[in-house]
């Protein structure tokens, strides 16, 4: 094993934080969510870490627990988006013919209207609920998956092995699960964190503009909202989130990049 | 060996190369690649490295130019180049010799060559850069090495682009490029490999006469020693970074000392009797024809042939022949277009989608390229015991046993079972590529090129091994290659493709034996033998060229 480069051990740090924060929130999370302990817009002090926001709720409770809900949404909507691309994908290539063609270009398709837009449009009209948020969201993102993963999985099928297996009569399920999916698994892994800090941002800036999490609950996005206000009295609220969603998407991606080197470098290709 | 009066134009003493490697799940450790080798060379001779890959001998070769590839690294002896010391020596001489003093002739020319330069701007590009020579001179040079090369249309030959020519040029056009800049010495890096025989021959020819003309010293290098003995003028011979045997030709060839040349030079003389046309047919190829889709020209004209049951049928041409694209259409992975295909006494349905489960067990295909043929992330136990479970509903024990079993057939023995492609070498990848195939119990194993990626002397393994599981388990083979020395050692009938149809066609001893056709005749005569001067023997007797040419 080649030593962990210090900059992926940053980021594994930040990132395992956060996600441990997230998931004992009940735990070390100071006040409730909704829980109104001080006036509006207090200064940090010995009670309140980070003072309290427009309305007198603690920060770092609000913080540790807009985290749980970020978090939470965005890992469900990555993993959505990669079962769905990467199953969609793996069957293009592997199928190849009008199958291809049509999934392709549907894809494409989608792929012309930004993705905000589109997520504006369908979650103006449809009532929102957690649910459909992650549906929207990992369904959206699924496209960049499908594209991946078909190319990954194109230059699979043509391998000797596959071709072993088609002769000896293997269906699709065995070739796309068992021939081509252990074999994709590394740049989907690493592209996987590249999409749950996508997810991450689009959350934050849906639930800005106050079509993503609805109150009472609240992520860091909604945070910022509610805050915003106070930074023209020089409250710095809503600086928290903002710089908890930037800490958040640069470890991932320094995570991220490490597991790509160590993948490609594997293969003969950078770090050579 | 080499005059001693002479100052030697290079002079390797006690030569070591070693690198870093980084083996999964370990620390990182250095390993020697190259121990102790002395070599002396004179102007004008020709000195040939031989010995199978990993031996060593490109890294030696690339020491000439005190040069180490990826992470290589030359750590002890003395490498004199004119007498210089240039183990040691800084990148600015490093930079006057590499290109000039000493130059490079690579494996292969498509790979060496830039796409988007004209082959004239390229040959002539070094001589340009080092200051040698004027732009007019440097071409009138390049034509004049052009011709010497007998490439056609000297003069107009620079003004095409590398896709413009085939394979054979441009590896011509190479050497051209390495003599250009007027160099004491050309490193060779087994410059003929890649191309086929009949086309080997002649840039065999061109680079012989062309050493003889421009008097540079040259570093051969090969790991087939029939082919080194036609253009050395002495031989070394290495294994794993060690020297075996170093000597004149003549005494490597026809007095080897060491047990390892002898083997080199014994290689590919398995002989193996025709086995009578009376069994039953198992394969029947009745007049298929055959085209990729979206082209509009037949790959397979009117192919007939047929193959008996326990008996190997040989596909012989050289690359685009048609050879391979037979086997695609008898798999059914290209449905022909006309014609019939009768295997084990059914008609076989023309797509892989209509065969039936038995017609695909039945009917297995071993591949050239043995790593691309296996899941790198399946194990030994999971790509053998596959077909087990898919075929035969084996599970659990019965199915380890079986796997072990087969293993044990293919003389690898214990404790591979869990080991994946990576961990294995170029022969046990081909070894274990054969038990996938017998796993499914077949009646017919189809081999493309099989043996053609492998050293010599793992390449006769594998055959012997073919011929011993053919007597075992009376299984038939179409054997398609563009090795004549593997057929001789394992045929029963012979086909010869030229051009997607079959020129020659019976059983072995027919095919090869006179009165030949002009392309049989080409094809037998190409193969290079292991005795002196059969080079300029062939070459005065030729009555075609090769399609490639």
């Amino acid at each position: 094993m080649k030593r962990i480069p210090l900059l992926a051990l940053i980021g594994l740090a930040i990132t395992t934080a956060y996600f441990l924060a997230a998931i004992f929130a009940p735990l070390i999370a100071p006040y409730p969510m909704g829980a109104t302990p001080g006036g509006s817009w207090q200064p940090a002090s010995a009670q309140f870490w980070l003072g309290t926001d427009s309305i007198g709720r603690d920060l770092l409770s609000r913080l540790i627990w807009g985290g749980r809900i970020t978090i939470a949404i965005a890992t469900v909507a990555t993993l959505l988006s990669f079962t769905t691309g990467a199953i969609l994908g793996f069957t293009a290539a592997v199928v190849g013919g009008w199958v291809d063609q049509a999934l392709s270009r549907f894809v494409d398709l989608i792929m012309s209207i930004p993705s905000l837009i589109f997520a504006l449009v369908v979650l103006s009209v449809m009532p929102v609920t957690v649910v459909t948020l992650i549906l929207v969201m990992g369904l959206l993102d699924s496209t960049r998956v499908f594209r991946l993963a078909r190319a990954v999985a194109a230059d699979i099928v043509v391998m000797d092995y596959v071709e072993a297996a088609r002769l000896r009569g293997e269906g699709r399920i065995w070739i796309i699960f068992r021939e081509v999916l252990p074999n994709s698994l590394s740049p989907l892994v690493a592209e996987m964190g590249m999409r749950f800090i996508f997810q991450v941002l689009l959350l934050s800036t849906l639930s800005f503009l106050g079509l993503g999490v609805q109150p009472p609950l609240t992520d860091w996005g909604g945070i910022v909202k509610e805050n915003k206000d106070g930074i023209v009295y020089g409250v710095p609220a809503a600086l928290y989130p903002a710089i908890a969603i930037a800490t958040l998407a640069i470890s991932v991606n320094l995570v991220a990049d490490w597991v790509l080197n160590r993948t490609t470098s594997l293969k003969g290709g950078r770090n050579g | 060996m080499a005059d001693q009066g002479a100052r030697a134009l290079l002079e390797i003493t006690d030569l070591k190369i070693e690198a870093t490697a980084y083996p999964p799940g370990e620390p990182p450790q250095d390993i020697t690649i190259v121990d102790g080798v002395s070599l002396q060379l004179q102007k004008g001779r020709v000195l040939g490295l031989i010995g199978e890959s990993g031996a060593g001998k490109s890294t030696i070769g690339l020491s000439a130019m005190s040069y180490g590839r990826g992470g290589v690294r030359l750590t002890g002896g003395k490498i004199l180049l004119n007498g210089q010391e240039i183990r040691t020596a800084g990148p600015g001489k490093l930079r006057r010799i590499r290109g000039h003093t000493v130059t490079y002739v690579a494996q292969s020319a498509a790979a060496a060559f830039n796409p988007a330069k004209k082959l004239m701007d390229q040959v002539i590009e070094t001589s340009l850069q080092h200051g040698i020579m004027g732009r007019s001179e440097a071409e009138k040079r390049a034509v004049w090495l052009f011709d010497t090369l007998g490439l056609p249309n000297p003069t107009r030959f620079g003004n095409r682009y590398p896709h413009q020519v085939s394979g054979g040029q441009l590896q011509r056009a190479m050497t051209a490029m390495a003599l250009c800049p007027k160099p004491d010495l050309v490193i060779f890096d087994e410059p003929t490999t890649a191309l086929d025989v009949t086309t080997q021959i002649d840039v065999l020819a061109a680079i012989k006469e062309a050493i003889r003309d421009t008097g540079v010293g040259a570093l051969y290098i090969t790991h087939d020693l029939a082919v080194v003995a036609q253009v050395s003028d002495e031989i070394m011979v290495l294994r794993g970074g060690k020297m075996v045997e170093y000597g004149p030709v003549d005494q490597i060839i026809n007095a080897p000392r060491q047990e390892y040349t002898k083997a080199l030079v014994t290689v590919r003389q398995i002989e193996h009797p025709e086995k009578p046309a009376d069994a039953p047919v198992v394969l029947e190829v009745d007049r298929v024809t055959a085209r990729y889709r979206g082209t509009n020209f037949d790959v397979l004209k009117n192919i007939s042939v047929e193959l008996r049951q326990g008996q190997t049928l040989a596909v012989v041409g050289e690359s685009g022949s048609g050879k391979s694209t037979l086997a695609r259409a008898i798999t059914g992975l290209l449905p022909p277009t006309k014609g019939s295909i009768h295997f084990a006494g059914r008609e076989l349905s023309a797509t892989l989608a209509g065969r039936t489960r038995d017609d695909l067990r039945e009917l297995q295909m071993i591949y050239q390229m043995a790593d691309v043929a296996m899941n790198p992330r399946h194990t030994v136990g999971t790509i053998i015991g596959r077909p087990l479970e898919f075929y035969f509903g084996l599970k659990g024990d019965a199915k380890r046993k079986r796997i072990q079993q087969l293993l044990d057939e293919i003389e690898m023995g214990k404790g591979f079972i869990d080991r994946y492609p990576a961990e294995l070498s170029g022969g046990q990848k081909q070894r274990v590529c054969i038990a996938r195939a017998l796993a499914a119990k077949p009646k017919l194993i189809i081999c493309d090129e099989v043996t053609s990626a492998l050293d010599p002397l793992v390449a006769d393994g594998i055959l012997k091994l073919l011929q011993e599981l053919q007597k075992v388990e009376g299984v038939a083979y179409l054997f398609i290659t563009h090795d004549l020395a593997t057929v001789k050692a394992i045929a029963d009938s012979i086909a010869v493709m030229y051009r997607g149809e079959v020129v020659r066609y019976g059983p072995k001893s027919q095919v090869l034996s006179p009165p030949f056709d002009d392309y049989t005749d080409l094809l037998l005569s190409s193969v290079p033998e292991m005795r002196l001067g059969w080079l300029e023997e062939v070459l005065a007797h030729r009555r075609m060229e090769s399609a490639g040419n």
